[in-house]
């Protein structure tokens, strides 16, 4: 019987939004003196309601309540915002929970990032200790385990070199050996995995396997990467908005989570023009995205084409319309923009559908826009980031698995091939 | 169930815990990082600049060159006796580190947000290094002032007038660097909700300074301006370390217990504000 070594009670965690204070204290009085007056806000955002003083609360967790046993290797799994990194920042102990709490057995240790505090004038070295430190270790349990780490880096040659001097590579190899050697019962990594080389990579993969296996530690790993979720861990939890929706085996809970994640940000489809969202000109029935899988089984991945399907009803008469769809990749920027022919439609249900062909986007979440144009001038409808899909990664016969830059990732020709030339090799001799 | 729960928990995280959980058990664990920090300072400001260090020297020599100037030569304002640069730059010295202490630990919260982020260890350790890390300066500026006393005492023979209170000098840094402390982290609470607050700081740090015995002795003013000058914990402190090295100053036991109990008041409502700061700082920064 293994021993329950995290004990997670009713845990909640509330943020407030809105107005908490404007971080000035000129314009915090300012509202103040507003509000005596009886005068709407001052700083109020121009489409909110002008009178309102009031603080919304944003719950990022909902009484959450699960235990872990020692030895286990539990993933985390959740779309963006369902307080997977609240879960992570209550854990380390950065912020507090609102309510319940949590029990810990063990020496904990937790790991949002590598190489936090390092600075760039100090040596590989004392970057070590500094870094060790801060993350709890003692300088004695450093120095015993100093040799260990730098042969774990494999930057020895430059260990005394400023790190500032360091290739960005050497730098995380050097901030992962420390926190690889911290020892802790209980690790919680965030998904800093995501850097450093393919060898790098696995050698982490597997120091952090070891640790849980060997040693009989507890891991909690954060990952967006399903794949490596899957690979790494026995059991899975599985977070929405919020909320524990699932705790299992791994390969059940990531199943259900990927199943439900598609049902819920590829289609978004209302019955009537009553009920649907739109404005006087346009109501949506439909949008959709369909990935264009040759058979249930294969992945949706890079490669796959995806059709956008967005059907409305006109409710004008004898109106020049065209559409438009915007992908978004997560952090904001477009991606690109595509408008439809435009054409003059009576009032009544338009189709339209859009493919976006595989091998164009890199591997990431995207959001898709969608908009309804008058006279190819004036935006009639929008609707922004109505649909959201994840695009896996493919390699292929790429042994290289860093983070592929670029926005996107297009598959284009490319002709290598060698050339003959007459009267010279690559000896040198003629 | 019951029976469960008496099980030994190693940790158990809490949404808040009372005023007075200081956990002061954690923040000896964690004592090696504190010196960790304190040696990257100091690396980090040797490494950087030639000026880093020699900044330390230039700073005080000129503004006592400048006091020298306009409030010897131009006021005329008494020096008690004392050589006026030996007078103004052994108030400066303390004065320096005092500020140097709260100008850095004042920015505790938003200087550490990303660090504070995502790794735990007692907030605590962070102001308490910048203070370790302040008396870096404040040496250097010792030494330059005892090479002005030996100076003075083999070029120009004034004497030295070293006497026991010079033993004290230990407890008036404590002093000064606790008071730096306690100010220093209550603004830093502070500013995690007012980020203007900070502006205040630096301007207030000016004006005290004319509040404090570091141009003009003590003995200058009478009545109620004297009970004024008094009333700021660093007056004893100043005219205590002038007396043990120049033989000059207005001082008494009284003064200095009231400096002593102004400095622990300060710093336990420093450390209780922060204490309860440090945990929630996090939504709000």
């Amino acid at each position: 019987m293994a021993e329950v070594v995290i004990k997670v009670e009713g845990l909640c965690k509330k943020y407030r939004l809105g107005v908490i204070g404007t971080g000035m204290l000129s314009k915090d009085l300012n509202i103040y003196w507003a509000k005596l007056r009886g005068k709407p806000h001052p700083y109020a955002k121009i489409d909110g309601d002008p009178k309102s003083f009031e603080e919304g609360d944003f719950w990022a967790l909902k009484d959450l309540n699960f235990e872990v046993n020692q030895g286990e290797v539990l993933g985390i799994v959740g779309s963006n915002g369902a307080g997977k990194s609240t879960l992570l920042k209550i854990l380390s102990r950065v912020t507090t929970p609102t309510l319940g709490e949590i029990k810990l057995d063990g020496r904990m240790a937790s790991l949002l990032e590598v190489g936090t505090g390092f600075h760039p004038e100090l040596t590989g070295r004392e970057n070590i200790f500094l870094n060790g430190a801060i993350l709890g270790m003692t300088k004695q349990e450093i120095r015993s385990k100093l040799d260990e780490i730098i042969a774990f880096s494999g930057v020895e040659q430059h260990i005394d070199t400023p790190v500032k001097r360091y290739s960005s590579g050497m730098y995380v190899r050097l901030a992962f050996a420390v926190a690889a050697h911290l020892e802790p019962e209980i690790l919680v990594v965030d998904e800093v995995l995501a850097v450093g080389d393919a060898d790098f990579q696995k050698k982490c993969l597997g120091k952090m396997r070891d640790v849980s296996r060997n040693d009989g530690r507890t891991v909690l790993f954060v990952s967006h990467s399903l794949q490596a979720v899957k690979n790494l861990c026995d059991r899975a939890l599985w977070l929405d908005q919020g909320r524990l929706m699932d705790m299992g085996e791994v390969t059940n809970v990531v199943n259900q989570y990927a199943s439900n994640k598609k049902a819920l940000q590829w289609l978004k489809e209302f019955s009537g023009p009553d009920e649907a969202i739109g404005n006087q000109w346009a109501k949506v029935k439909k949008a959709q995205i369909i990935p264009q899988l040759s058979s249930p089984d294969e992945i949706f991945d890079i490669r796959t084409p995806i059709k956008v399907v967005f059907q409305f009803w006109n409710l004008q008469d004898a109106v020049r319309l065209s559409v438009e769809l915007a992908v978004y990749a997560y952090g904001g920027e477009c991606i690109f923009v595509v408008p439809s022919a435009s054409a003059v439609y009576q009032k009544g249900l338009i189709h339209s559908e859009c493919m976006i062909p595989g091998n164009l986007l890199n591997n990431g979440s995207y959001f898709i826009s969608l908009y309804v144009v008058k006279d190819t001038t004036t935006t009639l409808f929008e609707w922004h980031e109505c649909l959201s899909f994840d695009l896996e990664d493919y390699r292929g016969e790429i042994q290289w698995y860093g983070k592929w830059h670029g926005a996107v990732r297009p598959k284009l020709p490319f002709v290598v091939k060698p050339i003959e030339e007459h009267g010279f090799n690559l000896k040198g001799e003629i | 169930m019951q029976q469960e729960d008496k099980k030994k928990w190693s940790l158990i995280i809490k949404p808040k815990a009372s005023w007075f959980d200081l956990n002061l058990h954690d923040l000896w664990r964690y004592r090696d990082l504190l010196f960790m920090f304190v040696r990257r300072d100091f690396v980090s400001a040797y490494k950087q600049t030639i000026l880093g260090p020699l900044w330390y020297l230039i700073q005080p020599l000129l503004t006592t060159i400048m006091f020298i100037v306009v409030f010897d030569k131009v006021a005329e304002i008494p020096t008690d006796g004392a050589p006026p640069a030996l007078f103004y730059l052994s108030g400066l010295v303390i004065w320096n580190y005092f500020a140097a202490c709260l100008n850095k630990t004042s920015v505790t919260f938003t200087a550490n947000a990303s660090i504070f982020g995502k790794v735990y260890f007692p907030r605590l350790i962070m102001p308490l290094s910048n203070v370790v890390s302040a008396l870096i300066g404040f040496g250097i500026q010792l030494a330059l002032l005892f090479v002005l006393l030996v100076y003075f005492q083999v070029f120009l023979e004034v004497p030295f007038y070293f006497n026991g209170y010079l033993a004290l000098m230990p407890l008036l840094l404590l002093l000064v660097a606790a008071l730096g402390l306690g100010f220093g982290i209550i603004i830093s609470s502070l500013t995690t909700k007012y980020r203007d607050l900070a502006l205040l700081v630096g301007f207030g740090t000016q004006l005290l300074m004319f509040a404090t015995p570091v141009i003009y002795p003590l003995s200058f003013f009478e009545g109620k301006y004297k009970t004024f000058m008094l009333a700021n914990p660093l007056t004893p402190i100043i005219e205590l370390f002038r007396y043990s090295i120049l033989g000059v100053g207005d001082f008494n036991m009284t003064y200095l217990t009231y400096s002593i109990c102004f400095t622990l008041m300060a710093l336990a409502i420093g450390v209780l504000i922060f204490n309860k700061i440090e945990k929630s700082f996090m939504d709000v920064i």
